[in-house]
């Protein structure tokens, strides 16, 4: 069973880390992705720019808006995320709690719908 | 030939086995609404061939079974308008036969399972106890919501949602590894204190305790204990049994809540002190006991005391320092302010509880503000004792303690 994993983590703590902490920051995102590839369970993973490059689109009633947001004025916000593949939402737990991410934001664990009368 | 007390037997079968069959059916058939129908199916199974067949030798396996092929069966049936259901018939067809428990291990490792899932901490903790007292203890969506103050419909639905998320991000039916247990384990302990403290205190209504819900977390904290005989589940057990046996003794006739200073301690149940105290030392001896047996230990003392005034105070605080380390927590330092002030007099205690309020922490919390008016009604400051009674009568919410507290404030009127 597959699983997105979202990051979300306060931007401004990234802006204002000096260089060498974000290499390290980096390294160890590397290293976590190698893990889950070498154990088979790795589907994908993306970082995003940060939150102030996003745009919200709507169409209501036929007719498109084109806003600035996300509009939830939270610390937090989604900066990445990995898909992964589980046996279970207790390996995905303990997958997840290794992701970097965990340790100063939060990571949301979500399980993929998949399409059911498949068999099991 | 037909036994008459076939039907009678089916009962008691009912009232003791239902729920380890449920736990051994959920796990064989992967899915606890299919489970609870097969379970329901197979006591409908025995009401009619026991009297006719005789009482099998060992009935738990006899449901089990029964349940299992009813399930399959239905599933079958089914099958013929939906062609994904002939697979899972199949699959449980073959693979489960052989994985009916007859030994008492298997039973048990089941009814754990059954537990953790309902306690796991992806479901929201208002789900995990109606889910808890539905599935592990049987009580019904009304007893539930009678329970919680909470209409049936509302409590229905919460078990709908458990279930759907259980089944929907795939939360397993297993027990913990043992390097995700303690975590585990103090989620399904907060459940069973929590359960126990909505029958010990009712948080709102008139009632001062709903006694059935904490006989029904005494018999979960037990049934815990049996099956994971676990330091801190001990801990939990002890203190809920020597809170327990205050009960005759914390309300009057009238309904009127008495504090522990003044209650009648001959009214105080000396098996459930006795049978506490000694799960406290159990689980002390264990070295790896935590808060819930400091807590213990703490009402252990007050428990062995003769009288108020014969209370080991030093030890208490003793007790409540290391609490205070393991567990801190404002609540926890208020309590500790309160025995400090027992040991060295209200001074002592009211310089502390101040500073807590001072740090702005518990301002919202009706008993700090209640402890605070006490202590400076024993210290002679009636204007400030009546200030905090009053604040604490803005902030409580219960009706005996409220009555509780005016009475209080009656005392404190000016002299004048």
């Amino acid at each position: 069973m597959r699983y997105l994993c979202l990051i979300y983590s306060d931007e401004s703590q990234w802006s204002t880390m000096p260089k060498a902490d974000q290499d390290k920051w980096l390294a160890e995102y590397g290293a976590f992705s190698e893990g889950i590839k070498r154990s088979g369970h790795y589907v994908g993973s993306e970082r995003l720019e940060p939150a102030s490059a996003a745009t919200v689109v709507r169409q209501r009633n036929g007719k498109v808006s084109v806003t600035d947001g996300p509009f939830i004025e939270t610390k937090e916000t989604l900066g990445g995320f990995f898909m992964i593949t589980a046996r279970d939402l207790n390996e995905a737990i303990q997958l997840a709690s290794k992701i970097p991410g965990a340790r100063h934001g939060s990571v949301e664990v979500r399980p993929v719908m998949e399409v059911r009368g498949g068999g099991t | 030939m037909v036994a008459p007390d076939a039907r009678e037997t089916v009962d008691a079968v009912y009232r003791t086995e239902s729920r380890r069959v449920l736990a051994t059916l959920i796990r064989l058939l992967g899915d606890f609404d299919l489970a609870e129908e097969a379970l329901h199916d197979a006591f409908a199974a025995a009401v009619e061939r026991w009297p006719r067949d005789g009482v099998p030798a060992n009935p738990r396996a006899w449901l089990v079974s029964a349940g299992r092929f009813k399930a399959i069966d239905g599933l079958r049936r089914r099958a013929r308008f939906d062609a994904s259901l002939v697979q899972l018939a199949e699959r449980l067809d073959t693979e489960t036969g052989d994985a009916v428990p007859d030994d008492q291990e298997g039973v048990d490792d089941d009814q754990l399972r059954l537990i953790f899932t309902c306690c796991h901490p992806a479901l929201p903790p208002d789900a995990q106890t109606a889910l808890t007292l539905r599935e592990v203890c049987g009580l019904t969506t009304e007893e539930i919501a009678r329970a919680f103050l909470a209409q049936a419909p509302t409590i229905a639905q919460r078990i709908v949602r458990a279930k759907a998320k259980i089944r929907d991000a795939r939360i397993p039916y297993e027990v913990p590894t043992r390097a995700d247990l303690p975590g585990r384990l103090d989620t399904v302990l907060q459940v069973i204190y929590l359960v126990f403290n909505e029958g010990y205190s009712a948080s709102s209504g008139p009632s001062l305790t709903r006694h059935d819900v904490s006989a029904e977390a005494i018999r979960l904290g037990r049934l815990l204990v049996g099956l994971l005989p676990e330091p801190e589940a001990v801990g939990l057990l002890a203190l809920m049994l020597l809170q327990e046996s205050r009960r005759a003794a914390r309300s009057s006739t009238a309904g009127e809540l008495i504090l522990i200073d003044e209650q009648d301690r001959s009214l105080w149940n000396p098996e459930l002190v006795s049978e506490g105290a000694a799960l406290v030392e159990r689980a002390l001896l264990s070295r790896r006991f935590g808060p819930y047996t400091l807590q213990a230990a703490i009402a252990a003392v007050h428990a062995e005391a003769e009288s108020a005034a014969a209370t080991d105070w030093a030890q208490i605080v003793a007790l409540y320092d290391v609490l205070c380390r393991a567990d801190p927590s404002p609540v926890v330092e208020l309590n500790r302010a309160v025995a400090v002030a027992m040991r060295d007099g209200p001074a002592a205690g009211l310089t502390l509880i101040d500073a807590i309020l001072a740090r702005g922490d518990l301002t919202e919390y009706h008993l700090a503000h209640s402890a605070r008016a006490d202590l400076c009604r024993r210290l002679g400051l009636t204007a400030q004792a009546r200030a905090s009674y009053e604040r604490a009568l803005r902030l409580t919410r219960q009706e005996p303690e409220r009555r509780f507290l005016e009475r209080r404030l009656e005392t404190c009127r000016d002299p004048s």
